[in-house]
């Protein structure tokens, strides 16, 4: 992990909510991550692991506690607001609706997508160099969206909605990639079509990803980088030589050891599509 | 009784092309940003009073009508400002602005109203001008050339970047922000652009009647509200320039509506209870329409 490769570091992030009351949690607990250029991570934890919220914390949803930096490519912008912050942070959703304007059509949508980072004028915003831009980025996906540009993208399926959303999100390129639990409301066929369809977007523009996931056969199949957080922290860092040939007991394993907590949370292991309890492992 | 009919229908399309103005307005708050603007009543009578005013004094009325455009637009920054930097309900941040106003028009026009009788207004001007003897022909004329302007300039705006950006924030707001767009700046805008246009809807209609009166903008807002919906149900629109349009022809039927149930009798007083009525009914039965159908559906919106 060379200095120079490195595009994003957290340091000594703290998330500390409903502060000073009986209800205070410590969601996320002096976190340190270094993120290298086209890093693919894949977070993995249990529910209240922390893991939206760092997500949260580097969008810039909200800050951090007093003490925390977020460094992109050399520059703290711990302190830029969210939107500001969307020139280096592309995202997608659990939820497909957040990541589109339903009452605005395909091409609208793209556009909307084409402009990040960039001064928004007074120009129209789709003009006919542009619609071949949106044909030949949507094109790949293979659902004839690219056909569709007028189409009001309501009208669109939640998968459809997702796979849009995707090639929104990485259409100007932004420094990294926020995936949160994009795939987990899908059914497993378009979950899967979606997830093609992130490796290919991520492999072939040499993204910087994060990608969160309740799903330990994901997170193994995906992504050079697997992270495991507890309780706010991080448990569990492996990279692609030591995750290569775990299983999902090992990560079981991996994870009981580093926690000093027995593995209780069998949400962790659902699979899309069938349900692997920890008797079956 | 042709006769009749013909100047029935003519008049209710000048008051729908003025009316208009404020329809579209309402439009850009309530339906483009999601923004239930109550400023609106306000901001019309701040036009009118505006307008009046500078005329009265021997402004020229387009000159006139033209600054009560910019005053509206500076209420509908106040009520934005109030919303997205002071974080008060849009809701309520609107109702603030519209009660303040009240005052301020009084102070305005020194008086509850200001009469045009004998100024010269854009009517007069351009019916001297183009030797136009007709009364309903030169408003009309004004009344359309404005209308198509402002359609014109709204349905190339919402369609530039920025358009786009404010159409987005009122859409999914969450994503806007994720795009890089500062949604207080869209909101201001949007919000400002939609009370300039419900200025300009005053100044005109104060001129048409020659006068302004410190009462004229009430119930506004519900007749902008009417006339949305109107359209909206009438032309089911799609796309930018439909919904314009929409606005403008609901604004019509509602005002034509209104034309009718008046020379059949109604009494003027009662025109503002059925206007409400109109808009409870619009309003009640897609909710009434699912219910039926036993769909579920969140509790009403607090805000």
């Amino acid at each position: 992990m060379s200095e120079s490769r490195s595009l994003l570091k957290l340091k000594k992030i703290t998330k500390i909510f409903s502060k000073g009351t009986i209800d205070e949690v410590r969601a996320l607990d002096k976190i340190n991550l270094d993120v290298d250029a086209e890093d693919y991570i894949a977070i993995i934890g249990s529910n209240g692991a922390g893991k939206t919220t760092l997500l949260n914390i580097i969008a810039g949803v909200f800050p951090p506690e007093n003490g925390g930096k977020i460094i992109i490519n050399g520059q703290e912008i711990s302190g830029l607001s969210e939107y500001k912050r969307a020139n280096y942070v592309g995202r997608v959703y659990q939820d497909p609706h957040i990541g589109t304007a339903a009452k605005m059509s395909i091409e609208e949508n793209m556009a909307m997508a084409l402009l990040r980072g960039q001064r928004r004028g007074l120009r129209v915003a789709s003009n006919k160099q542009r619609r071949e831009l949106f044909h030949a980025a949507l094109s790949p996906l293979g659902l004839g969206l690219e056909n569709r540009l007028g189409t009001l993208v309501g009208t669109l399926s939640g998968g459809q909605r997702q796979a849009l959303a995707l090639v929104m999100a990485t259409l100007s390129k932004p420094a990294i990639l926020l995936l949160d639990e994009h795939v987990a409301t899908l059914d497993p066929r378009t979950a899967q079509i979606v997830l093609d369809l992130t490796e290919m977007l991520v492999e072939r523009e040499k993204m910087t990803t994060i990608m969160v996931t309740h799903n330990m056969e994901l997170a193994l199949r995906h992504g050079n980088r697997l992270i495991m957080m507890h309780k706010g922290r991080i448990v569990v860092d492996m990279n692609q030589e030591q995750k290569a040939d775990l299983a999902i007991n090992d990560l079981v394993v991996a994870f009981e050891r580093a926690s000093g907590e027995e593995f209780v949370d069998d949400s962790v292991l659902l699979r899309p599509g069938n349900v692997v309890g920890i008797s079956d492992l | 009784m042709l006769d009749v009919a013909g100047h029935v229908l003519s008049f209710s399309f000048y008051e729908g092309l003025v009316f208009g103005f404020v329809a579209i307005g309402v439009y850009l708050t309530f339906r483009v940003l999601g923004f239930p603007d109550l400023t609106v009543d306000g901001s019309f009578t701040l036009g009118a009073a505006v307008a009046a005013v500078l005329i009265a004094n021997g402004v020229n009325p387009f000159l006139a009508t033209l600054a009560a455009l910019g005053v509206g637009l500076c209420a509908g920054l106040a009520t934005s400002l109030l919303n997205t930097k002071l974080r008060i309900p849009a809701l309520l941040a609107g109702i603030l602005m519209m009660v303040g106003l009240y005052s301020i028009n009084l102070r305005i026009m020194g008086g509850a109203n200001v009469s045009l009788l004998r100024e010269v207004t854009i009517f007069t001007l351009t019916s001297q001008f183009l030797g136009l003897e007709t009364r309903i022909a030169y408003q009309l004329l004004v009344a359309g050339v404005l209308a198509i302007v402002v359609f014109l300039i709204l349905n190339w705006f919402l369609r530039t970047e920025i358009g786009l950006a404010v159409r987005a924030t009122g859409d999914n707001e969450q994503m806007v922000r994720g795009f890089g767009v500062n949604t207080d700046m869209t909101t201001i805008l949007g919000v400002s652009i939609s009370n300039g246009l419900v200025a300009l809807g005053g100044a005109v209609v104060a001129q048409g009647q020659k006068f302004a009166d410190v009462g004229m903008g009430m119930g506004m807002i519900v007749m902008g509200l009417a006339s949305v919906i109107i359209g909206e149900a009438l032309f089911r629109p799609k796309g930018v320039a439909r919904l314009l349009l929409a606005a403008l022809g609901g604004a019509f039927i509602y005002r034509l509506v209104i034309s009718v149930a008046l020379r059949l009798g109604m009494a003027p007083g009662d025109l503002k209870l059925i206007t409400a009525i109109l808009v409870i009914i619009a309003l009640a039965v897609p909710y009434l329409q699912k219910r039926v159908q036993r769909e579920w559906l969140p509790p009403a919106a607090r805000w």
